[in-house]
């Protein structure tokens, strides 16, 4: 291991200068998704960008043709996917007694947990840890929840450097960028900016790529697996999320696809795991669902290739000191809403990402979160509330289509609380902050629209007053211009205005049918053209 | 059978031939149509974009407007779904908010007799050629809450492929989004014109003469963006093609 680590060394500085350099030059860990523009700003740039535009749309058409092919060969994928609902369901109801019940499986197991209520204290108690074993590197796995909370730029500030492993997440962090995608968070970029971005940037970070670097995948693959293997040899310490915890067991589980994940899990001597407390399930056998949901709906394949699980520590094998943090971070006010609780059966399998237009247009990045895409837009607002002008827009940031829903492995149904979420960024109303009761006012910059919103209602519920603005509008419809000024032009800018007709259906009926009921066939009509 | 057409507001002020022709093909079925004048809007522009409370006159306008009638049809699959899956939730809401039972007594009222015009000719009526004749090339894009919140399923197709004369071409990409999406039109205009820009260029590949759909609002959209594209391929509605008959070529 040394030995390894020795050859490189001579050629460049050691990890911990290293990352304190690139902490401090390039602002590398403290990319960060604060200040990010509303949706509709960012997804106007996106919409422009064709090389991401392509890059998206290759991506997420490919996946989500496999997605539908592995789930079609499940005759009972309805079943399991109400399966997964409800064990979900039952688990949220009593969340209580099964974190409890899981705090002392892990306790006997011989690991260690702590409660962290949000971002700020999940961080604080993951620095400590860190820092009681002296060491100023970790590797990680990777890891939804250390996304959210930003542990790496909380890390970098406390002098520690976390090495992504993932390849994907190895990628984000080379390129000084952000995730994009749950599942795949580099999906914006394409293999020849994968390339560069490793000719680039991997010496800065340890093992260099290797001269000629090509990009074809195998190439690419395995400048990855040369750079990250002295990290794992190097690693001390280990930090992960969980898919999975188990109450009855204490077990954990981590579900990935390169092997890399388990080289975190069992090589250190100290594993820190940083879980939302959604995250668990009451039995062992209830993983038999969701490990059957989740290969299928995320990467396509029948079952998934490394699927590792331990419990506590084990005295002659893996890591010595095992510590779980279980993190709220806003999931008991989002618990306590009897609609958006949904949310939290999410497995995190990004089939709603890989099948929604607006994603595939938009892009990750615009839903300024580590949860981008339709559950971005339903589980960022809950989390963080609905008062900056970016979260306040993410419950719009999709036409309702449905197709979120139609995929989701445990059926949340995403535009139910999008809709839901748009009321209380309108008409604010009850929600739980920070576990107490209480009345949100409505966010910020709607008042136009609620007064056009009322006055439309108000002449919708006057239906005279509708005809006769059919009529003025039907009389004038010579004068209508090509395109709308002001706010219209969103809608002008792109799309033709329809022609007015000459008579309003309701007046052709009054005029044909006398507002009997009923009356004479209609009359003949032109033919179309 | 006491059956009442539900024009929705955006076919009664834009679209009333997609009206006339829902009353010439149910009458050519020996079906006897109302039209009830109290009838307004289904409330979806105001409930979609979070505007609960605005929305619940419409619903009980619906309510009392359609009381007399046993079946109330609509060609708009968005509009039966804003009835159908929504009115229900607000009833229920307003009962948890300690408003009583009288939005949901509404709501259950409405649901119940509510049709999408395809499911009251396939589902009711038992029908699905009409004897209609459409001698053009149509593409069909099944619009998303007919598809995903009806789950109207091959009931439009099934009537199409009883129509003479026409000839239905198939649409790439046809279960995807047009972008119209309500006032997501506007407020994420970019992503929307995205999509449309899209879905009209795939419209145009097909060759096809016309394109087909249950619901005018996403015509709006779609046909606002093929002549933008200056494409020449017409938006229609499915009851325009029903309607057409050898003798009165729509």
């Amino acid at each position: 291991m040394s030995g390894t680590h020795q050859v490189h060394g001579d050629q460049q500085p050691s990890g911990t200068q290293r990352g304190a350099q690139s902490g401090a030059q390039r602002g590398t860990h403290q990319a960060t998704y604060l200040g990010m523009p509303a949706f509709p700003q960012a997804a106007d740039a996106s919409t422009r960008n064709t090389q991401l535009r392509a890059n998206l749309r290759h991506a997420t058409h490919t996946i989500r043709a496999k997605r539908a092919t592995a789930v079609a060969e499940l005759d009972d994928w309805s079943r399991l996917r109400a399966a997964g609902a409800a064990i979900k369901d039952r688990t949220l109801r009593h969340l209580d007694q099964y974190l409890e019940q899981l705090e002392s499986a892990v306790t006997a197991a011989g690991g260690q947990v702590h409660w962290a209520a949000d971002a700020d204290e999940a961080n604080r108690i993951v620095t400590e840890l860190v820092r009681a074993t002296g060491e100023r590197e970790v590797v990680k796995v990777k890891s939804m929840a250390t996304q959210e909370i930003g542990l790496n730029g909380a890390l970098a500030t406390a002098g520690i450097t976390a090495y992504e492993t993932d390849l994907a997440e190895l990628i984000v962090q080379l390129g000084d960028d952000l995730p994009s995608h749950i599942l795949v968070p580099a999906i914006h970029r394409n293999r020849g900016e994968i390339r560069d971005i490793f000719t680039e940037k991997m010496s800065q970070w340890g093992r260099p790529a290797p001269e000629g670097l090509t990009d074809a995948p195998a190439d690419l693959a395995e400048a990855a697996r040369l750079h990250l293997r002295e990290k794992f040899l190097n690693a001390k310490v280990g930090i992960s999320g969980a898919n999975f915890m188990v109450a009855e067991t204490g077990t954990l589980v981590v579900v990935e696809s390169e092997g890399n994940g388990r080289m975190c899990l069992t090589l250190p001597e100290t594993l820190i795991s940083v879980v939302g407390i959604e995250k668990v399930v009451p039995t062992f056998q209830d993983l038999e669902v969701f490990l059957q949901l989740l290969p299928r709906s995320s990467t396509a394949e029948r079952m998934n290739p490394y699927t590792s699980t331990w419990t506590g520590t084990t005295d002659a094998d893996g890591p010595r000191t095992f510590h779980l943090v279980l993190l709220d971070n806003g999931r008991t006010d989002t618990l306590a809403d009897t609609v958006g609780r949904q949310a939290l059966r999410c497995i995190r399998c990004s089939a709603c990402l890989n099948v929604c237009p607006v994603y595939e247009r938009a892009g990750g990045h615009a839903y300024g979160s580590a949860y981008p895409g339709p559950i971005g837009a339903i589980l960022t607002p809950q989390l963080r509330g609905t008062q900056s002008e970016l979260d306040a827009s993410l419950p719009y940031a999709s036409s309702l289509c449905g197709a979120c829903y139609e995929v989701c492995p445990v059926a949340i149904d995403i535009p139910e609380i999008l809709v839901h979420l748009r009321e209380r960024v309108v008409e604010g109303g009850p929600a739980s902050v920070r576990g107490t009761r209480t009345v949100i006012k409505p966010a910020k910059g709607h008042a136009a629209e609620r007064a056009a919103m009322r006055a439309a209602r108000w002449a919708l519920d006057h239906p005279r007053l509708l005809r006769t603005g059919q009529r003025l509008a039907s009389r004038t419809r010579r004068f209508h211009p090509r395109r709308l000024p002001g706010p219209g032009r969103a809608w002008s800018d792109t799309r033709e205005l329809p022609k007015v007709p000459e008579e309003s259906f309701r007046d052709w009926w009054q005029r044909t049918r006398g507002g009997s009921g009923t009356g004479s066939r209609p009359e003949g009509r032109k033919k179309t053209t | 059978m006491r059956v009442a057409l539900f024009i929705t507001c955006v076919n009664d002020t834009l679209y009333p031939r997609t009206g006339q022709a829902v009353v010439t093909l149910l009458e050519r079925l020996g079906v006897k149509v109302g039209f009830p004048e109290a009838q307004s809007c289904c409330g979806q522009p105001q409930f979609n974009t979070g505007y609960r409370h605005e929305t619940e006159p419409l619903l009980r306008r619906y309510a009392t407007a359609f009381r007399d009638y046993e079946y109330v049809v609509t060609p708009s699959g968005s509009c039966a779904a804003m009835v159908r899956d929504n009115y229900p939730r607000m009833g229920a809401k307003a009962a948890a908010e300690g408003r009583g039972q009288e939005l949901a007594d509404a709501a259950a009222e409405a649901v119940p007799k509510t049709y999408e015009l395809t499911e009251f000719l396939t589902d009711v009526l038992k029908v699905t050629d009409v004897g209609a004749y459409y001698p053009h090339t149509v593409t069909y894009h099944p619009t998303c809450h007919g598809l995903r919140m009806l789950k109207l399923g091959d009931r439009p197709r099934s009537l199409l492929a009883a129509v003479k004369g026409l000839n239905l071409v198939e649409l790439p990409g046809a279960e995807e989004c047009c972008g119209f999406g309500g006032t997501f039109a506007v407020k994420n205009a970019a992503v929307s014109a995205a999509m449309g820009a899209d879905k009209a260029r795939n419209i145009t590949a097909t060759g096809a003469e016309a394109v087909c759909t249950l619901d005018n609002s996403c015509q709006l959209h779609i046909g606002g963006t093929l002549a933008r594209q200056g494409s020449a391929v017409r938006p229609v509605h499915l009851a325009e093609i029903l309607a057409s008959t050898e003798g009165d070529v729509w």
